[in-house]
């Protein structure tokens, strides 16, 4: 009986206007981000690193929480594309308590911005924004709370996709604090609707979501058999605070038990990769050996996540005018 | 001395087992009888064929909002709302600003709520001091000041003893106490923990957070022989703990918020603001279970839990948003849904609205007995209607039932005799 709900990422020709969340994307957009990404691959490596496709357009990164490494990453993928950016960090919520986050949002409007980039402490922030900024502006999701952080998943595919190909193929492990995490949400996603031969996440019961086995994935408490046999171990950071609140007893046990060291890795293909969304905490979820070692493609995956950033943002601002209108799906 | 005749209903009170089409004579406010009765002479008559005839329906959770957010909504534009909702009682939780925690807040209520004219206020004590759960109210005078219960609105208190004695004192005083059952620490979060709630990586309110709670009161009540009415229960195993308590004997009475009959966290979709409210949305197996509880007759009323906001309140990230529905004017038409979907006959369905509350209230309301105060609630049990927030009488706008087509509509309502609502077109 509710009413139709539209797909906010799409426009009415189905090109991606938004990009907010994996989920709601199917495998047709999520393949032509990778494509375009390795179109782009090779920029960062020439003389002059500019292509001129976004010339003129003004790009703001609006980040509520802060960040050095995904802010940067955005803000040289615009430059890259020689769009004018825009840097606003809103890092304490004290600043917005006189303007409410719409006033805010449509000051810089006025300000004939073209693209929001997103981070924001709270999940569905990014859905709210692009929710009610005017219709000749896109939103991208830089990291909304636990929910989702879209282009790090990309990024991550962009990744897997250049070290293992198919990944119909594949076994992907995703270890460490899931619960808290919206890069492991998005990569699931993602990882699901390319195809992935199987997904599985490794955590204690405190740091894994109710239901997550819903999502797709296979659930592993030990880190030995979660391991076994995979092609891809993803680690992911575990903030200090955990330690509070009665989630884990103490880093050391989680190390131990938890923490991705060349013992453990032994339990994966000899030629899996190890990836990380940064920034790694060594001697917490993973050891420096694996971090530095020859099968940590960690750095690689930063390069990489500029190319994803200048995919993503020259297909939402590279589309022809006239169909900012969403579509009902 | 005015004489007013409502013709050709089909009269309904629960109460009183009655359930015929009739004329209904009042005189100076008061119900005189039923039937042609020959020698009343009538100054008025309304016409009432089509209508249901029934008590004014008695809401057992509405927020005014009114003393503290005067700017959200205040008790006049509530009790209007209320009037248009076929309701004629209101029940207003005592987390106002200030506390309804002395007696002098709950005469400011009333008061208003009489200067108003259009619902009667029933203010809810508050069962401990500033609601902080540390010492325990002045019961007895709340009681005299217009209080018809006491209740700890929000979530249930962290100390054990003192709930304890806050029961044994309520009991003394011979006070029903009205309790929410929800944890105090697994209680923190915006959605029901379960798949969608970490889909969207929304923090999670557990279904062990409202059963822990009230098993905890269970015990307690047991102990202490206190009568206790549970507000807006949200999961089907604490529907399951209420019938068990009650086939044991225990003096406990619930009620539901008429929301959560029809939606579930299915319904935030995309983080829909609209859909936050505490206690959470839960699964589509709570909302069943809810509305069989309901059914069954475990939960005794179903209520508005109404909770009118500003566009401000909702426009903002979901767990950054301000819970609640505004849902005095959406209750009958919800409630009635019942009907069709559980086969519900619809004076059971009346009862939850009317005479089950009053009785769970300990007051004189909710049936058409002669001397009884004519409040009424006339409706068209058949007449469609789609829900547009634009046209609510409350002042929030805030509901996620826009664009539902609901079947039942207010017609007329009367207190004490005097019509305090009529649809434009009746």
């Amino acid at each position: 009986m509710s009413l139709r709900r539209q797909n906010p990422q799409l426009d009415s020709e189905g090109r991606l206007r938004h990009f907010l969340s994996i989920e709601g994307l199917g495998r047709t957009i999520l393949t032509e981000i990778l494509d375009t990404a390795e179109s782009f691959a090779g920029v960062g490596s020439q003389q002059v690193k500019k292509v001129p496709l976004l010339r003129g357009k003004t790009i703001v990164n609006l980040f509520f929480e802060a960040s050095t490494r995904t802010r940067t990453t955005f803000e040289l993928a615009a430059k890259r594309l020689s769009a004018d950016v825009l840097n606003i960090n809103i890092a304490s919520s004290a600043a917005v308590k006189g303007e409410s986050l719409l006033d805010m949002l449509h000051n810089l409007e006025a300000m004939q911005s073209d693209l929001f980039v997103v981070r924001h402490s709270e999940s569905g922030a990014a859905h709210f924004i692009a929710r009610h900024v005017a219709p000749h502006v896109s939103v991208i999701n830089a990291g909304d709370g636990r929910h989702a952080h879209p282009t790090q998943a990309m990024l991550d595919m962009f990744t897997i996709r250049r070290h293992k190909g198919d990944f119909g193929q594949l076994r992907v492990a995703i270890v460490g604090d899931i619960m808290h995490s919206r890069v492991a949400r998005s990569q699931i996603h993602a990882l699901t609707t390319l195809g992935t031969a199987e997904v599985r996440v490794v955590a204690p019961a405190t740091l894994l979501p109710t239901a997550v086995e819903q999502l797709g994935v296979h659930v592993f408490h030990d880190l030995a058999e979660g391991l076994r046999d995979c092609d891809v171990v993803i680690g992911l950071r575990l903030q200090r605070e955990r330690m509070e609140g009665a989630l884990l007893p103490s880093e050391e046990e989680f190390f131990e038990r938890y923490g991705l060291t060349e013992r453990a890795l032994a339990h994966a293909r000899p030629d899996a990769i190890v990836m990380h969304p940064g920034p790694i905490n060594r001697g917490v979820e993973i050891d420096s050996a694996v971090a530095d070692g020859p099968q940590a493609v960690i750095l690689e995956q930063v390069t990489l996540g500029i190319a994803v950033r200048m995919a993503v943002m020259s297909m939402v601002l590279g589309r022809p005018p006239g169909a900012e209108q969403g579509e009902t799906t | 001395m005015r004489r007013i005749r409502i013709q050709g209903g089909r009269v309904i009170d629960p109460a009183n087992g009655i359930d015929r089409i009739t004329d209904l004579c009042i005189a100076d406010g008061h119900i005189v009888g039923l039937g042609s009765l020959d020698d009343f002479h009538a100054d008025e008559t309304i016409t009432a064929e089509g209508l249901i005839v029934c008590p004014g329906l008695i809401d057992l959770s509405a927020r005014l909002r009114e003393p503290g957010l005067e700017t959200k909504a205040t008790i006049a534009s509530e009790s209007a709302a209320a009037a248009a909702g076929g309701i004629t009682t209101l029940c207003c939780p005592p987390d106002t600003d200030p506390v309804v925690d002395n007696p002098a807040v709950a005469e400011l209520i009333r008061l208003r709520a009489e200067q108003a004219g259009k619902a009667r206020v029933v203010p809810i004590g508050a069962l401990t001091q500033r609601l902080e759960g540390q010492q325990i109210s002045e019961m007895h005078e709340l009681h005299r000041a217009g209080c018809a219960v006491v209740g700890q609105p929000n979530r249930s208190l962290g100390n054990s003893l003192v709930q304890r004695r806050a029961f044994e004192y309520a009991a003394s005083c011979d006070l029903t106490v009205f309790l929410r059952p929800l944890d105090p620490w697994l209680g923190h979060g915006c959605a029901h923990e379960g798949p969608v709630a970490t889909r969207l990586g929304l923090p999670a309110i557990p279904e062990s957070a409202e059963t822990i709670a009230l098993a905890r009161d269970l015990l307690l009540i047991e102990q202490t022989g206190v009568r206790a009415h549970f507000c807006q229960l949200s999961s089907a195993r604490a529907c399951a703990m209420v019938a068990e308590a009650q086939a044991r004997g225990l003096p406990v009475s619930a009620d539901v918020a008429a929301h959560h009959l029809h939606l579930c966290d299915h319904d935030i979709g995309e983080f829909d603001t609209l859909c936050h409210v505490l206690p959470p949305l839960r699964s589509e197996r709570d909302r069943d279970g809810l509305c069989r509880a309901v059914a069954d007759g475990v939960v005794g009323a179903i209520c508005s839990d109404h909770q009118p906001h500003d566009t401000d309140a909702k426009l903002a990230p979901f767990s950054l948003s301000e819970p609640g529905i505004s849902g005095l004017e959406t209750l009958l038409p919800l409630a009635l849904r019942l009907c069709e979907s559980h086969a519900m006959p619809l004076p059971e369905l009346i009862a939850r609205l009317t005479s089950h509350p009053a009785r769970i209230l300990a007051i004189d309301s909710g049936h058409l007995s002669p001397g009884a105060s004519a409040d009424l609630c006339l409706f068209d049990p058949e007449q469609h209607w789609v829900v547009e927030p634009g046209r609510l009488h409350s002042r929030g706008h805030n509901t996620p039932f826009t664009g539902w087509e609901l079947k039942g509509r207010v017609r007329r309502t009367l207190l004490a005799g005097r019509t305090v609502f009529m649809e434009p077109s009746a």
